[in-house]
């Protein structure tokens, strides 16, 4: 078991999602950024989907109530077992009642903490990922209990780190194939998507990133059709929204670019006045 | 029928698919045959196969090498499909309480169509409405067949919280709040029905090609069903139709 002391700013246990519910109008949810959630698992020899801790730039601070092995991943947000520092990316052994605590924010925006395991909590819907009207609870709160297995005689190469490219935590350029409508914007918008530096605004949220500038947009809105995470939507006051893993499953707005599923990853380690440019990728296949 | 398609890429593992700009009853029609003729075929290179009004998306589970070879891949299987496939579909009826208590701009709404509360009411229940779609969240039905008299544009300042089961209309659409949540349509009353219930083994019971009838109960009624929706033994009247 974990008992959470301290839950941070946003808090909560996601896996890959719930992929095959869309039909029911049920988002799909998930880690935001895959990479550095799978990282953390498959250096514990985790399956890279199996559900770990998503913390957001505040870290939460945990107690564990039994032994097991950790990793974090992602943001570094300065973290400690008890008084001493550890290392991200690397298996980290907690012994029973230590407390696993966080400090300044370093890099990036998401830590990940990965159990030998994956966290157990309440599974809906195939997944264990927290969302509001799907699971129970979609944050952590101070005093929640996280159940883990005990730790197994299962071997850990204590020395197995991994180096990683940490450069997506800071990249400044978000891959994007062309949306469903970006061949009804007119070139010289097509040219502002492509060329322009675009600003993380303060509506950044697991469901959506709204973007500071806006897009001259003449296009009228669609009749409500589906939408995925990394879709690029264009409102009528020429606003540019990224929707990310807790959007909506279908949308009215014109879908002018779509991420690549690893700039999602990138967008998830972004937040408040971030910027970056959007690198239109030539069509898929 | 068959409709000219078009096939866009749409990310690295989803192909889009548009019928023409149109919500029509033979377009849903079409794209469910077609949907349940991928899934037939298609399942285990497919994460998901999900539609809206005119447009249906197949997302694979790996990256698609080949964007031109799926697509003459999926457009065969379209071209291929019997048209005889006949659903049967089912006729849920949906308790709801029109009663002031519920319907927040019942009022507002008669008065700007110049009509008396109980001819919005009326109007509003005795149309047949079809399921084109889940979607916007989970259980939220897109319904077609609203009366053009009662086409009401959504409210120029969305309320942050409209409750679970509030029926409302926006623009051209009717539906029902599956869970409280923001939002900009006109509320004219309540269902006391779950129209997204995780106890369940399909957590809706209605889908696509369904209709919904409402029909209006008084204050009594809308909480002695509660009562029933809430301890999971009330029965929804539904009929099964023969397509």
């Amino acid at each position: 078991m974990v008992r959470v002391l301290k839950p941070g700013f946003y808090s909560s246990i996601q896996d890959f999602g719930r992929v095959s519910f869309q039909h029911y109008g049920v988002p799909c949810a998930g880690v935001m950024d895959r990479y550095s959630a799978g990282m953390a698992n498959v250096i514990l020899g985790n399956p890279p989907d199996l559900a770990v801790l998503e913390m957001t730039i505040t870290g939460a601070s945990l107690q564990f109530e039994c032994e097991t092995i950790i990793c974090l991943s992602g943001a570094n947000l300065s973290p400690k077992i008890n008084d001493d520092e550890i290392s991200l990316n690397k298996p980290i052994e907690v012994k029973v009642n230590d407390v696993l605590s966080f400090g300044k924010l370093l890099s990036g925006v998401r830590c990940y903490v990965a159990v030998l395991n994956g966290f157990q909590t309440e599974k809906v819907l195939g997944s264990f990922s927290m969302y509001k009207g799907v699971t129970n609870n979609h944050l952590l709160s101070k005093n929640d209990v996280l159940n883990i297995t005990l730790k197994n005689s299962f071997i850990v190469n204590k020395y197995a780190s991994v180096k990683l490219n940490n450069q997506y935590l800071e990249s400044e350029v978000v891959e994007v194939f062309k949306g469903p409508e970006f061949d009804l914007l007119m070139p010289s918008q097509q040219d502002d998507l492509r060329s322009n530096q675009f600003t993380v605004s303060k509506n950044n949220s697991r469901m959506a990133y709204q973007l500071e500038e806006r897009l001259e947009n003449n296009l009228s809105p669609i009749i409500t059709s589906p939408v995925l995470p990394g879709t690029v939507q264009l409102t009528p006051s020429g606003q540019l929204i990224v929707l990310m893993r807790d959007c909506q499953t279908t949308g009215g707005y014109p879908r002018v670019l779509q991420l690549t599923e690893s700039s999602i990853d990138v967008m998830a380690q972004k937040f408040t006045g971030d910027l970056f440019t959007f690198e239109l990728l030539d069509e898929v296949g | 029928m068959s409709y000219n398609l078009t096939y866009k890429p749409f990310g690295e593992r989803a192909i889009l698919i548009e019928w023409p700009n149109k919500i029509e009853d033979d377009i849903l029609h079409d794209i469910l045959g077609f949907k349940e003729k991928l899934f037939k075929l298609l399942i285990k290179e497919l994460l998901y196969v999900n539609h809206a009004y005119n447009s249906l998306i197949v997302f694979y589970k790996n990256k698609i090498p080949d964007f031109e070879a799926k697509k003459s891949t999926i457009n065969k299987i379209y071209i291929d499909k019997n048209d005889d496939v006949s659903l049967s579909v089912i006729k849920w009826v949906i308790p709801v309480c029109y009663d002031d208590i519920f319907g927040l701009d019942l009022t507002e709404l008669s008065i700007e169509k110049d009509l008396s509360k109980a001819e919005v009411i009326q109007l509003h229940s005795e149309a047949v409405y079809k399921i084109y779609f889940i979607g916007f969240l989970p259980g939220f039905l897109y319904l077609g067949g609203l009366n053009e008299k009662l086409f009401t544009p959504r409210k120029a300042t969305p309320r942050l919280r409209v409750e679970k089961g509030a029926v409302a209309i926006g623009g051209n659409q009717t539906g029902v709040y599956p869970v409280a949540s923001p939002g900009g349509w006109n509320v004219i009353g309540n269902s006391p029905v779950s129209f997204f219930n995780l106890n369940n083994d399909k957590p809706c019971f209605a889908q696509p090609g369904d209709f919904i009838k409402f029909k209006p109960v008084s204050l009594k009624e809308y909480n002695d069903i509660k009562i029933l929706c809430e301890a999971g033994v009330y029965e929804l009247e539904s009929e099964v139709i023969h397509g």
